[in-house]
């Protein structure tokens, strides 16, 4: 950074655009409020006081527009898979999906004979990062929202999002 | 009063519209009643001094067997009386009627859906009968033992390829 160095103090910190704009999308993983099925009681369990999700930034929002990432954590129905579709479409780029616990994976305990019962949420949204249990403890879920965090730092920012 | 008791007074008073006494073999002593006379057979019940069963615990759908009839069984209490009965009723596979009782204990009322959601049991006098628990445009009753599950479902595989 040569020239610049030491001409204002402690005061300005040099950086490029990309790490700036991806150390504070990745410090701030809101998170879609929304549970499926009994996955979603070890996700709430993740944000409640003992795990804390909120030391990493990950904070709890209500409206898809809010959010920049999707646990899905649940049994995803076909009836409930055109909702998660259109809640995913509605949320603002850049977004991530999480995929959390087999439900969400492949159909999990579902997947023979499971007749209402979508085999995988990757087949109808992009996902990011799949998280396996049955369910997966909270310690897991932190483990792939900090997976989460390394990807969105090694992004172009500026570069589109392939699907 | 005790399921014998109740079950010797419906069959004097309803004749042969009340088919059989089960005791062996199910887990609550069941009494088997005409399908279309269940609607007045439960008003009985529950408005006669004697019985005031007051209140349905469960409704629910059954199907044992592809062979068999569906079946419809309707736990009743009275909270007064603190004695229990359990009805049956039967009705054929291939056009399942079933006279309704919603209007008679509100309870019924989604409960009977639940039924003719999964089972395609339609109970006549019900006052809005229409799925409950799966989307309005899907094909077929799930849990009837011959329910073949479709290949897609709004262009979502329904089964894993393997
Ligand atoms: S993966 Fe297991 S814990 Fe999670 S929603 Fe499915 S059945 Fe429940």
């Amino acid at each position: 950074m040569g020239a610049l160095n030491h001409k204002f103090n402690e005061n300005i910190l040099i950086t490029s655009l990309d790490k700036l704009l991806n150390w504070s999308r990745s410090g701030s993983e809101w998170y879609f409020q929304f549970g499926l099925a009994c996955c979603a009681i070890e996700m709430m369990s993740a944000a409640a006081a003992r795990h804390d999700l909120e030391r990493f930034g990950a904070m709890p929002r209500s409206s898809p527009r809010q959010a920049d990432v999707m646990i899905v954590a649940g049994t995803v129905t076909l009836k409930m898979a055109t909702r998660v579709k259109r809640l995913y479409e509605q949320m603002a780029e850049p977004k991530y999906v999480i995929s959390m616990g087999s439900c969400a994976n492949s159909g999990g305990p579902y997947w023979q004979h499971g007749y209402h019962v979508l085999k995988g949420v990757d087949q109808i949204i992009p996902v990011d990062i799949y998280i396996p249990g049955c369910p997966p403890r909270p310690e897991a879920l932190i483990e792939g929202l900090l997976h989460l965090q390394k990807k969105m730092r090694e992004e172009p920012v500026l570069a589109k999002k392939e699907d | 009063m005790t399921e014998q008791e109740i079950y010797a007074d419906l069959s004097k008073k309803f004749g042969d519209k009340v088919i059989e006494f089960m005791e062996e073999g199910t887990l609550n002593p069941t009494v088997v009643v005409d399908a279309a006379a269940i609607a007045k057979i439960v008003t009985y019940l529950k408005d006669d001094e004697r019985f005031q069963f007051d209140s349905l615990m469960n409704l629910a759908g059954h199907d044992g067997d592809v062979e068999a009839d569906l079946s419809v069984i309707y736990h009743l209490v009275s909270t007064e009386l603190k004695h229990y009965i359990t009805l049956k009723v039967f009705t054929s596979r291939v056009e399942p009627k079933v006279a309704s009782v919603a209007v008679i204990y509100r309870t019924a009322n989604w409960h009977e859906r639940e039924a003719f959601d999964l089972y395609g049991i339609n109970f006549e006098g019900h006052p809005d009968l229409k799925r409950i628990l799966l989307e309005d445009d899907w094909e077929g009753y799930p849990l009837r033992k011959d329910y073949v599950p479709a290949e897609f479902y709004r262009g979502m595989r329904i089964e894993k390829v393997k």
